[in-house]
């Protein structure tokens, strides 16, 4: 047993009110960790395109202009991430995934979100579409910062939010489940945070 | 006999504050009474740990400030946003207790015995903290080893242990860099360190001195490329990247 | 954010390994080049800890701290050379 130190405790803690906001073994945090498994890119807006894939081949694909003239919304969700933080109506700017994935005919159950650096996430396409997921190119009413995924990243805040990839380019359509980055490493192959589902056999 | 030495320094002791000393505005040393130490050498680190009523707990590494020899002691930077480190800067008394586990380190070492005659120190910020060891161990040890140590630091009430690198040890030469405010009539550098700054203070690449850069990473990057670039084998340059997230 | 090297996760190495391992020199499996774990790049602040080749910023070692347990990865290290205990 470790001894407490005395007068030690975490920054932040959950005020009694937002309690059923937040999921189990989650505290609520003020400001917005930064966490990386690498070096940030910085992918410059002529440069970037996110395109969906199928079989190898890019089925569709938009350049930043293109995907800015697409239909856009402002989100404000809860997010959570796997390492206990939570925060409380974040508000993003981002276009729709069912607005993307309603330009490709496909019958995949899959995706495979693929980002600069090499990061990857796996989700069910199911977890992506009627509204439960963005590409999220604002926050708080200013352009998404780098460290924070910018360009743009995934936005889906009913799971973990390592599922939220940052600085996104495109998802391979899957017909079967195939972990990525986290997961692969032994993190959960869903992620709801609800469930508690930290990692693989949670 | 080396597996009882590994388990003593994996081992999480519970360490008691024994003095604190304020250094700067923003810094605290803090010696430490621990029940079953073995010694550690000059440029090691501790691992602490804290934990709160609720469970919760946070681990921060830590460079030891004192030689070996002496009582173990760290030096911690206050750093704002940080969840561990104002609490033992502005929060922890003389008799308290954290958890410590070490020494940690065999890479960024130095001792007395080694080979090169010539010893570089580079350091940013609290980086100095290292290099305190390895200067009070020199001194100890009777070493005759020459030093030169060049500190870069935001400005003179920034620097950490001024009184004592002011000392002139003999065969230590010290030069600062004040980066953002220098006090009238400042003589010293005045920069960010680059590679221009570097060959006017480092030994000179054929001297095949030792190198020791310790700070915040881009500050060791910046130090690291500008010795190689000034002709130092990069096997000879040993780096020690501090951190929002390291030291915080 | 910055990155930080392998002297800062030399404790957890130590609890891992069994031994000092910041002197180790490791070879990347995808780019060959070889150096001391104290010079490789780590992240801490992730889901887990992760370990890139300084050369290639391949990743090298990945471990995921799971209630009591240490998941190691090594897949990205061709090899390891420490010393032996005497």
């Amino acid at each position: 047993m470790s001894p407490v130190s005395r007068g030690f405790h975490r920054r932040h803690s959950v005020p009694a009110g937002d309690v059923d906001r937040v999921p189990p073994g989650q505290y609520l945090t003020s400001d917005f960790p930064v966490l990386s498994a690498g070096p940030t890119p910085r992918t410059a807006l002529a440069d970037w395109t996110f395109s969906i894939r199928q079989a190898g081949d890019t089925s569709k694909s938009w350049n930043w202009q293109e995907m800015r003239a697409l239909p856009a919304e402002t989100v404000t969700a809860d997010i959570h991430c796997v390492t206990r933080w939570s925060k409380l109506d974040t508000e993003w700017q981002a276009v729709s995934i069912d607005t993307l994935l309603a330009q490709v005919q496909h019958a995949a159950s899959y995706v495979l979100a693929f980002c600069d650096g090499g990061y990857t996430t796996n989700l069910p396409v199911q977890d992506i579409t009627g509204g439960k997921a963005w590409l999220a190119f604002g926050y708080d009413g200013d352009p998404l910062e780098p460290e924070h995924g910018g360009p743009a990243r995934l936005l889906v805040p009913h799971l973990y939010f390592w599922k939220s990839a940052k600085w996104v380019r495109g998802l391979d359509l899957l017909d079967a489940d195939e972990p990525g980055f986290w997961e692969s490493y032994g993190y959960h192959m869903y992620g709801d945070p609800w469930r508690e589902q930290r990692y693989a056999g949670d | 006999m080396a597996g009882t030495a590994i388990r003593g320094r994996l081992t999480w002791q519970v360490a008691s504050v024994e003095s604190v000393r304020q250094e700067t505005a923003s810094v605290r040393t803090i010696e430490l009474q621990l029940p079953d130490w073995a010694g550690h050498r000059a440029g090691q680190h501790v691992d602490v740990r804290l934990t709160a009523e609720d469970g919760y707990s946070a681990e921060r590494s830590y460079s030891i400030a004192s030689a070996p020899g002496e009582p173990v002691a760290i030096t911690v930077e206050r750093l704002d946003d940080g969840e561990v480190s104002p609490y033992l800067t502005d929060e922890l008394r003389v008799g308290d207790e954290i958890e410590v586990r070490g020494p940690i380190g065999g890479y960024f070492v130095w001792d007395s015995h080694d080979m090169p005659s010539q010893l570089l120190l580079v350091a940013g910020g609290s980086g100095i903290v290292p290099f305190r060891s390895i200067l009070r161990h020199r001194e100890r040890s009777g070493s005759m080893v020459a030093v030169r140590l060049l500190y870069s630091a935001r400005s003179l009430p920034d620097v950490i242990y001024r009184a004592e690198l002011d000392q002139h040890q003999s065969g230590v030469s010290v030069n600062y860099t004040l980066t953002r405010e220098q006090p009238p009539g400042w003589h010293g550098y005045a920069r960010r360190v680059d590679e221009a700054l570097l060959a006017e203070v480092a030994w000179p690449a054929r001297a095949e001195a030792l190198a020791f850069a310790c700070g915040p990473t881009p500050f060791v990057e910046t130090v690291a490329a500008g010795l190689v670039a000034l002709g130092y084998r990069p096997g000879l340059v040993k780096t020690e990247r501090f951190g929002a997230t390291g030291g915080s | 954010m910055d990155a930080l090297d392998g002297n800062a996760i030399g404790g957890l190495l130590m609890e891992v390994f069994g031994t000092e391992m910041t002197v180790a020199v490791g070879t990347c499996a995808t780019c060959g080049s070889a150096g001391p774990v104290a010079e490789c790049i780590v992240y801490l602040r992730a889901p887990g800890t992760v370990v890139r080749c300084r050369a290639c910023a391949s990743v090298l070692m990945v471990v995921i701290r799971r209630g009591e347990m240490n998941c190691v990865d090594l897949q990205g290290l061709a090899r390891l050379e420490a010393p032996a205990s005497t």
